[in-house]
């Protein structure tokens, strides 16, 4: 049993290198999705009642496409930031804390490609 | 973290409801609940990428009772989200922490996320 404490076991062991990362990539990405939520939900209003033929023509148009697909990605990897926090603030067991981390990770990475592949497959 | 059973401080039950408390948490229950609609909308365009079988299946859940009620839920989320977010980026400005501009802002961000859903579903289905 070590009688050091936990702050003096990591003291000079020099920073985790990552420091401000998590916390501005959400305000980046927090800002980008503004617009891009603005955009996506004024679009989709006009669409509740639309036939295949007329969301396929909208999703053709090449705006829309790089549009929907930076909307995904970004809303995708903000999403992935944020519950992030939420596992670590409250799942305390460390097993369960890596194995619930590395699933957000897996689902936000298939969803994101699943729904690009999508949108490029519309629109090429 | 230490394992020493040290007394705590007492925490949320010593406190009255506010309204700020209950944005705080919905901000962060809203944004869980944001990614139930990121699967509706990959869906959504999975659906539409795959046929027009797919997307009148996709189209017809979305148009039943459940689908409407998520879809409702889905727009509220994403406004207060929206709206609440918008406000945290205010406060990462060192902006609006004066107990008046915070009840204040608490309110806009209430009173807006309301305003916004039931103005998408207004236009959206041309009823509420």
């Amino acid at each position: 049993m070590s009688l050091r404490s936990p702050l003096g076991k990591v003291r000079g062991l020099g920073s985790a290198k990552n420091g401000t990362h998590h916390w501005w990539m959400q305000k980046v990405t927090a800002v980008a999705l503004i617009p891009l939520t603005i955009w996506f939900v004024s679009s989709v209003v006009q669409m509740t009642q639309a036939s295949y033929e007329v969301v396929i023509n909208w999703m053709t148009s090449p705006i829309v496409t790089v549009l929907m697909t930076l909307f995904v990605a970004t809303g995708i990897y903000h999403l992935k930031l944020g519950l992030q926090v939420v596992i670590e603030d409250y799942i305390h067991s460390e097993s369960a804390k890596v194995v619930l981390q590395m699933t957000v990770s897996f689902c936000c990475i298939i969803t994101a490609t699943a729904a690009i592949f999508s949108i490029l497959k519309i629109a090429l | 973290m230490s394992d020493i059973k040290r007394p705590t401080s007492p925490h949320l039950q010593v406190y009255s409801w506010s309204l700020e408390m209950a944005l705080s948490i919905l901000h962060r229950a809203t944004g869980v609940a944001l990614g139930g609609g990121v699967l509706l909308m990959t869906w959504w365009i999975i659906s539409t990428a795959t046929g027009p079988d797919a997307y009148d299946q996709f189209r017809m859940f979305m148009s039943g009772i459940i689908g409407k009620t998520i879809l409702f839920g889905f727009t509220f989320s994403l406004m207060l989200h929206l709206c609440n977010g918008i406000r945290h980026l205010f406060w990462d400005m060192g902006k609006g922490f004066e107990l008046e501009d915070t009840h204040r802002s608490s309110k806009m961000v209430l009173f807006s996320s309301i305003l916004l859903t039931i103005l998408c579903w207004v236009i959206g289905y041309g009823l509420i």
